[in-house]
């Protein structure tokens, strides 16, 4: 009950942050709308081309983005409130706390959960007012997709704090950057067959490529592929897992070099 | 019981030593200051004593907690103030208070956010942001923040910083009255020597990362042949030993 308090302490923080400050909620929002607006143009493009082929491919583009926002918007999510406490000088605070290491990732990842689904909610409408793309239509596995990918950017996001207890602020930019870096290989708008053979491998162990071909399988084939989700759960598991295992080393090591006094320099 | 208990103490970098093989003890209702120029270890020792920084060896024991394994539950019972290290600024200095309050587990926190409130003279700030304010208001509100949990141990780096002479002096009694009304134990590091003549009641004095005197006040006064606390502190600074 005490460590639910603190976890409640550290989220009413980051809540109040953007109650404070318009900007930050319209950032929340703003990336996820923007790239549904480019890419759903770009369906909708395809879709007029009449032929049913075209058309799926649209609605897989839509389909999409809208799910890998989820993955880029729960590491951001994380990764930016962390960031928070650096940019206002507040980790020592916190650190002479009796915030538990763990009560503070799950403190981040609250907030990231709150911040994914206001950032994607607009977005979602916008789907289907624009483009008539109603994603709930891929039916009961969109929640497991969408825990899945979730999942994925926190354990994205927990390696990137690993990387700011490493090298402190200047590691900044890898917030915004690796989870972009790694959309080429997780297979978001094409098969994981169309990258070449030796990159393959790299995709599949990866969550997303296989969540992305089970969203594929039931726009194309009205099939959930129940094998897919659940390799995506277990590689999910094994990457939280050394996620974890990363991110305790590093803050041991962060408190031995004192880089915790220190980090936002 | 000691609130605090420090036995060979060291901090090892791969190019410098920290802080070098140091003791001391802190009783439970009595105010110890920690003194020394820049790079003194005074910062490393405060920060190893909050667990923020993990010794090369050495034993800390906090109100009866080894803080090499038992750390949290000191930390429950402890707090820190330093004008070093901000609040959100962009909360205002209620949510402040209302955060770490949450993070102690602080019972009826309203209550204590009222209490604090009158002594600290904050009603006029409560709502505004923490970064909209004057240094000394900041420094006011900090040492808010460490007393939401009633701690045992205050550990205060230059409480009074940036305060005019009359809030200073308020500061110095509010801490005086908290020691005596809470028996509480308070490690304080501080440049303002009148304010270690007054507050302290022992005083280590540290350089180059090591204890090289200590004692009251008055009698450390009088070991140097001196009238003040200031006088001592550049003895010992300009002094070539270690």
């Amino acid at each position: 009950m005490k460590s639910l308090r603190r976890i409640y302490g550290l989220v009413y923080r980051h809540v109040a942050i953007y109650r404070h400050s318009w900007p930050r909620l319209v950032e929340i929002c703003y990336w996820p709308t923007l790239e549904l607006l480019i890419w759903g143009f770009t369906a909708n493009f395809f879709t007029h081309a009449q032929a049913r082929p075209a058309a799926l491919a649209g609605g897989a583009l839509i389909g999409g983005v809208l799910l890998w926002e989820v993955t880029l918007r729960g590491q951001i999510g994380v990764t930016i409130s962390f960031l928070e406490e650096i940019w206002s000088r507040n980790l020592g605070h916190l650190f002479v706390s009796p915030l538990r290491p763990a009560e503070l990732v799950a403190a981040l990842i609250t907030v990231s959960a709150i911040r994914t689904l206001v950032g994607l909610l607009p977005a979602t409408i916008i789907a289907y007012l624009l483009y008539s793309y109603n994603i709930l239509h891929l039916g009961p596995p969109l929640i497991l997709f969408f825990l899945n990918l979730l999942f994925m950017g926190w354990w994205v996001a927990l390696g990137i704090v690993a990387l700011l207890f490493r090298y402190g602020a200047g590691a900044e930019a890898l917030a915004w950057t690796i989870a972009f870096g790694i959309t080429p290989i997780a297979c978001v708008f094409y098969p994981v067959v169309a990258l070449p053979l030796w990159l393959q491998p790299v995709a599949l162990a990866l969550p997303a490529a296989h969540i992305f071909e089970g969203m594929r399988a039931i726009l194309l084939y009205h099939a959930t592929n129940w094998r897919e989700l659940g390799q995506a759960a277990m590689l999910n598991i094994a990457w939280m897992v050394l996620a974890i295992v990363i991110f305790s080393g590093e803050f041991r090591a962060a408190r031995i070099r004192g880089a915790l006094i220190s980090i936002g320099e | 019981m000691d609130a605090v208990v420090v036995k060979n103490l060291v901090k090892q970098y791969p190019h410098t030593l920290a802080v070098g093989d140091i003791s001391f003890t802190l009783g439970q209702g009595r105010v110890l200051g920690l003194l020394g120029g820049n790079g003194a270890g005074k910062t490393t020792t405060i920060s190893m004593l909050l667990g923020l920084l993990v010794p090369t060896s050495g034993q800390i024991s906090v109100l009866g907690h080894d803080m090499a394994h038992d750390r949290f539950a000191a930390l429950q019972r402890m707090n820190f103030s330093s004008p070093y290290i901000a609040l959100p600024a962009r909360l205002s200095v209620v949510e402040n208070l209302r955060v770490y309050g949450n993070l102690y587990n602080v019972p009826r926190l309203n209550h204590r956010i009222e209490e604090l409130t009158e002594q600290f003279a904050l009603g006029p700030l409560l709502k505004r942001p923490a970064g909209e304010l004057s240094a000394g208001q900041k420094t006011r509100v900090a040492l808010a923040k460490s007393l939401i949990n009633t701690p045992d141990l205050l550990l205060l780096d230059e409480p009074t910083a940036s305060l005019d002479p009359d809030t200073g002096d308020y500061v110095r009694t509010v801490l005086e009255n908290y020691r005596t009304g809470r028996n509480a134990a308070i490690l304080l590091a501080s440049h303002n020597m009148a304010e270690v003549e007054r507050l302290c009641d022992e005083v280590l004095m540290m350089k180059a990362g090591r204890i090289v005197d200590r004692g009251t006040p008055d009698a450390l006064i009088r070991r140097y042949g001196r009238e003040t606390m200031e006088e001592v502190f550049l003895d010992i600074a300009r002094s070539e030993s270690v």
